[in-house]
């Protein structure tokens, strides 16, 4: 970090970097064509499909894009409730 | 041999596609390679000015396409360069009067007698940029660092790719290395993370540009011009050449002001 960057706060990030993250996150979503409001859209599905058949953490789901390269793939985190803690 | 085809496009509109053709056609002509320059943005002709070869125009590309002409009497030769060409657009009609297949067809007939065959494509995703890029054997695309032009030039590179004409090669022009410096500005590393695709020139911002594009008489003529300097190495990598991409930083201070002062003088001579 220059010189610059340091003195303009060390909590507002410099707009070089703002642009970045902001592009990377646009072009996850024009890469694939599913809108941020799809996503949700899946994740409340998969919650309904799992769910019937194993006990999941239905807050602790997360559906997200990755991206290497150009590739972009659809990433889903499925935390399942502890069988025996929850066995009462 | 056969001349390379190589399509220059943007997604977004303004970013210097028509001044890196001009540019890298003169650079490539200067490396003695026998260079046509074919203006592919049908309706908004504009590489003849930014040439300095719009007085001696005839025929046009729609021209020859109809029959009106033979490709020969179309082709404006440069007085400067013994083998560069220009091909100029029909100012009058729009896209539609050029297909793919006819521009293909064209550069078929061109291909014998020349090494490259530059291609300035018109901006967006439409008609223009399909047209354009159909007899392409490379295409490059042009950028500038922020952040609606990278994300244009993204949905192009996906393009290019699903067209089967990649992979596209970037130039990130109009560089300000103060303004990098600053953390204002994306850089070209910034870029290239973001896009995935290799890298063929980095052009700073230089009013050497718009002085030059004022007198048509491009930037890659000027031996003193920084951006100019940019654009005949971006034709020696065209070459095949492995030359290493420059590092800008900005003129501050005394020396740098000096420095430009020089240049300025040194133009007029
Ligand atoms: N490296 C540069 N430095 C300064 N001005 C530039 C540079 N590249 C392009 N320009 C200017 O930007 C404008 C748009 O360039 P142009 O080549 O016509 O873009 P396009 O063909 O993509 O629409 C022109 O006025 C041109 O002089
Ligand atoms: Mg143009």
């Amino acid at each position: 970090m220059n010189l610059f960057n340091r003195l303009r706060g060390a909590t507002q990030p410099s707009s070089r970097e703002t642009a970045k993250r902001r592009l990377q996150l646009v072009l996850v979503h024009d890469r694939s064509q599913i809108s941020p409001g799809l996503i949700e859209i899946i994740k409340d599905e998969i919650i309904a499909v799992i769910s019937k058949h194993v006990d999941i953490d239905r807050d602790g789901v997360q559906v997200q894009f990755t991206q290497a390269d150009r590739e972009s793939r659809l990433v889903a985190d499925i935390p399942l409730l502890d069988g025996r803690k929850n066995r009462r | 041999m056969t001349a390379r085809v190589i399509t220059i496009t943007s997604g977004k509109g303004g970013v210097g596609k028509t001044t890196t053709t001009a540019n890298v056609g003169v650079a490539l002509a200067l490396l003695g390679k026998r260079v046509v320059c074919l203006d592919g943005d049908i309706g908004l002709r504009n590489l003849d000015v930014v040439l300095g070869l719009e007085n001696r125009i005839v025929y046009d590309l729609v021209d020859v396409i109809e029959g009106r002409c033979k490709l020969r009497q179309a082709m404006i030769k440069d007085k400067r360069l013994s083998e560069l060409y220009l091909l100029p657009a029909s100012q009058k009609r729009d896209k539609s009067a050029v297909r793919p297949d006819d521009l293909k067809k064209l550069c078929e007939d061109l291909r014998p007698d020349h090494d490259y065959i530059l291609i300035d494509s018109a901006a967006g995703i439409e008609e223009g940029f399909r047209t354009a890029i159909a007899p392409a054997d490379e295409v490059v695309i042009v950028t500038n660092p922020e952040v609606s032009a990278v994300r244009d030039a993204d949905r192009v590179v996906g393009l290019v790719e699903a067209a089967e004409k990649g992979p596209a090669r970037l130039i990130v022009n109009r560089l300000k290395p103060g303004l990098v410096q600053r953390g204002d500005m994306l850089d070209t590393s910034d870029v290239l993370d973001i896009l995935a695709i290799d890298l063929i020139g980095i052009v700073p911002e230089d009013e050497t540009v718009l002085i030059s594009t004022n007198r048509g008489n491009p930037a890659a003529f000027d031996e003193k011009s920084r951006a100019g300097l940019a654009f005949r190495n971006i034709a020696r990598r065209i070459t095949g050449e492995d030359v290493p991409f420059q590092t800008f930083r900005e003129e501050t201070g005394l020396f740098g002001r000096f420095s430009r002062l020089l240049r300025r003088d040194g133009r007029t001579a």
